[in-house]
C-alpha cells in the first residue's frame, strides 16, 4: 500500500457526528447527497474547499455521538483520503474501516491546517511534510488491519464469509 | 483473577474466557436496525451476498427515527424495510409502535446476560437489564445480520458506585447528568460503565434504562446497571461482577444533596445545577426520545403540570416512548392532565431528538428537552439552544417559560415523582 499525502483541513477536539452530518440528511442511499452537507454546521465552507484526496485531521473524540454511518460516508465521498485525529468516538471508528475509509490515531500530533501530509498505513507513520515532523500512529487491532487492506467489512465478508 | 460482568457475559459468548483487551469472537443473541441505520445495514447485507439473516427471530426492524414519513424518499426507505422484513420473516415495528430501545426491552427482544447489537448509539440501555449491548454502524449490523456474529474488543470497565437517598423530586437523569458532566464526552471511551449502590438497587427498570442511557454520552461502549433489586415480568439469573475484578477506575458519589441538574449548549457533559441557569427563558419544551418518554416520565411532568397550563409563548410537546406507553398513559388519565396543561402530542419515535422533523426549532429559540445530546444543529437548526434535564424540570419550565427548579412551584405540594 503505498503511502497516502494530500493537504490537511484541521480541525479541533469532540467534532461530534451531528456535525459530521446532521441527522436530517442521513435519511438516504445517496452519497453523493451526504457529501453535499458533510460539515456543514462546524464549518460550511469545507465542502467547496475540499479537493480530492486531502486529509481531514482533527483533535481529541473525532466522531462522537450518533453510529450513523453516514458520518464517515460523507467524509469519504466528499473525498478525504484518510482521517487522522488524537483519538476517536469508537462506533465511528470501527464504521470508517468498515466502510473502507482510513483512520489513523496519532495521540500527539500538531500538523497545522493547510500543511502537506504523508500518512504511510503499513508502516503506522504520519509526517507534516511542511514542518518534517514524523509522528508514529496507535497500532490498530489485527482484525480491523485485515478488514481495511480488503477495502472494507462488505469485501472481507464477501472473501472470507465469515469474522 | 475475578471477571467483571462485562467479561462475565462475553466469556459465554466467546467460548471461552476472555479479560479486558482481548479480542473476541462472539455469538450474538439480538440484533436491531432503524429507518435511519436499515437501509444502509440491509444494501451491505446483500452486497455482502446475503439474501436471508442468520437467524430471522433475532433480527428487528424498527420505523422510529423519521416517522411518520415527512416525505416520499423516506417513504421509500421505510418501505424498503417493510419489503425486507416480510420477505424475510424478521421483526418488524411499523410506524407508531414505539422507539426502538424501548420496544426491544418491552418485547423481550433482548434478556439478561444477552450480548445485543444495535445500529444506534443508545443500544447499551439494554444494559438496565443486564445485557452487554454496543450500538455500532450499518456494516457491522450487516455483518452480524449474516452470520449471527460480531468481534469485539473486550472492554475495560469503570465503575460507578452511587450512595446516599435521593431528594425528592430527583430523578434518575439527574443522576446520569451530572455523572456525564464528571465522566465527560469522551471520558469512557471503549468502556463499560458500571452504575451500582445503594441508589441504583433501587430503581424502577425504567430508570435504570435512563442510567444506562446515557452511558453513550460518556464515549461508552456499553453500560451495565447492577442488577440487584430488579424487578421483570420474568425471572432471570442475574450477572454481577466479581468484588475481586479488575476496574479501570472506582468512583463513589453520594448523591444526597443532587440538585436537579441541567446540559447547556452545545455539549451534554455542560452540565450544571439548575440553579445555575434559572430564569432562563425557554420557547419549547419537549418530553419525549429513549431517554425520558417512559410512563414514568409522563407521570413524572403530569404531577408537575396538573391544574396548571403552559406559560404563553411556549409550545409543549410529548411523544411516549412506545404504543404501549401511550396506551397506559391514556388509560390512567395522564395524557388528559398533560393535554389538558396544553401539551401536543406528536408520534412515538425519535424524530425531534435528531432533527428529521415534528419539533424542529427556530433560529436563536431555546429548546429544554428531556433526551440525550445537545450538540450543535441536533434538532435540526444549528442557531438553536438545547438544554437537556429531566421530565420535571421540563414540565416546571414549561408551566413559568423560563427555566425552573420544580420544587419552586410545587413547594408544600404533596408530589412523589420517583
Amino acid at each position: 500500500m503505498n503511502p497516502i499525502t494530500g493537504k490537511a483541513h484541521v480541525y479541533g477536539d469532540n467534532i461530534d457526528t451531528d456535525r459530521i452530518i446532521p441527522g436530517k440528511y442521513t435519511k438516504t442511499l445517496d452519497v453523493s447527497q451526504l457529501a453535499e452537507h458533510v460539515l456543514e454546521d462546524l464549518d460550511p465552507e469545507f465542502r467547496h474547499r475540499v479537493q480530492a484526496g486531502d486529509i481531514l485531521v482533527a483533535g481529541e473524540n473525532f466522531g462522537a455521538g450518533s453510529s450513523r454511518e453516514q458520518a464517515p460516508l460523507a467524509i469519504k465521498s466528499a473525498g478525504i483520503s484518510v482521517v487522522v485525529a488524537r483519538s476517536f468516538a469508537r462506533i465511528f471508528y470501527r464504521n470508517a474501516i468498515n466502510i473502507g475509509l482510513p483512520v489513523v490515531e496519532v495521540s500527539d500530533h500538531a500538523i497545522e491546517n493547510e500543511h502537506l501530509v504523508e500518512v504511510d498505513l503499513e508502516n503506522g507513520t504520519v509526517t507534516d511534510k511542511d514542518t518534517g515532523q514524523t509522528y508514529r500512529a496507535t497500532q490498530m487491532p489485527e482484525v480491523m488491519v485485515n478488514i481495511l487492506n480488503e477495502g472494507g467489512l462488505v469485501h472481507y465478508l464477501r472473501k472470507y464469509g465469515q469474522l | 483473577m475475578g471477571q467483571t460482568a462485562s467479561e462475565k457475559i462475553i466469556s459465554r459468548h466467546a467460548g471461552q474466557t476472555v479479560y479486558a483487551g482481548d479480542i473476541a469472537i462472539v455469538q450474538v443473541d439480538g440484533c436491531m436496525a432503524t429507518d435511519a441505520t436499515g437501509p444502509f445495514a440491509l444494501k451491505a447485507f446483500q452486497d455482502m451476498g446475503g439474501t436471508k439473516p442468520w437467524d430471522a427471530h433475532r433480527v428487528a426492524l424498527v420505523l422510529d427515527h423519521a416517522t411518520p414519513a415527512p416525505n416520499e424518499r423516506i417513504a421509500n426507505l421505510h418501505k424498503l424495510l417493510r419489503d425486507f422484513a416480510a420477505e424475510t420473516g424478521c421483526h418488524f415495528y411499523d410506524v407508531g409502535a414505539g422507539i426502538c430501545h424501548q420496544l426491544m426491552v418491552e418485547n423481550e427482544h433482548v434478556r439478561p446476560g444477552d450480548i445485543f447489537t444495535g445500529a444506534d448509539s443508545h443500544t447499551p440501555t439494554y444494559g438496565a437489564v443486564n445485557a452487554f449491548a454496543v450500538g455500532m454502524g450499518s456494516t457491522d449490523l450487516a455483518a452480524v445480520m449474516l452470520t449471527g456474529r460480531t468481534w469485539l474488543k473486550v472492554p475495560q470497565t469503570i465503575k460507578i458506585e452511587l450512595t446516599g437517598e435521593l431528594r425528592r423530586g430527583i430523578s434518575a437523569k439527574d443522576i446520569i447528568l451530572f455523572l456525564v458532566g464528571q465522566i465527560g464526552i469522551a471520558g469512557a471511551t471503549y468502556k463499560t460503565v458500571e452504575l451500582t449502590g445503594e441508589v441504583v438497587t433501587t430503581l424502577t427498570l425504567a430508570s435504570r434504562m435512563v442510567l444506562a442511557n446515557m452511558v453513550a454520552e460518556m464515549g461508552a461502549k456499553s453500560g451495565l446497571v447492577d442488577p440487584t433489586g430488579l424487578a421483570l415480568w420474568y425471572e432471570f439469573e442475574p450477572i454481577l461482577s466479581d468484588s475481586d475484578a479488575d476496574f479501570a477506575a472506582v468512583h463513589r458519589f453520594d448523591v444526597s444533596q443532587l440538585r436537579p441538574q441541567i446540559s447547556i449548549p452545545h455539549s451534554p457533559d455542560q452540565v450544571v445545577p439548575v440553579d445555575e441557569v434559572r430564569g432562563q427563558k425557554i420557547n419549547h419544551a419537549f418530553i419525549g426520545s429513549c431517554t425520558n418518554a417512559r410512563i414514568e416520565d409522563l407521570h413524572m411532568a403530569a404531577a408537575v403540570l396538573k391544574g396548571k397550563k403552559l406559560a404563553p409563548g411556549v409550545r409543549m410537546t410529548v411523544a411516549p416512548a412506545s404504543k404501549r406507553v401511550l396506551d397506559e398513559a391514556l388509560k390512567d388519565g395522564t395524557l388528559a392532565i398533560l393535554s389538558e396543561a396544553g401539551a401536543a402530542f406528536i408520534t412515538s419515535g425519535c424524530g425531534p431528538c435528531v432533527g428529521t422533523h415534528q419539533g424542529v426549532p427556530g433560529d436563536g429559540e431555546v429548546v429544554l428537552s428531556s433526551t440525550n445530546r445537545n450538540f450543535k444543529g441536533r434538532m435540526g437548526n444549528p442557531n438553536a439552544q438545547i438544554y437537556l434535564a429531566s421530565p420535571a424540570v421540563v414540565a416546571a419550565s414549561a408551566v413559568t417559560g423560563e427555566i425552573t427548579d420544580p420544587a419552586d412551584i410545587l413547594e408544600g405540594e404533596a408530589w412523589q415523582l420517583r
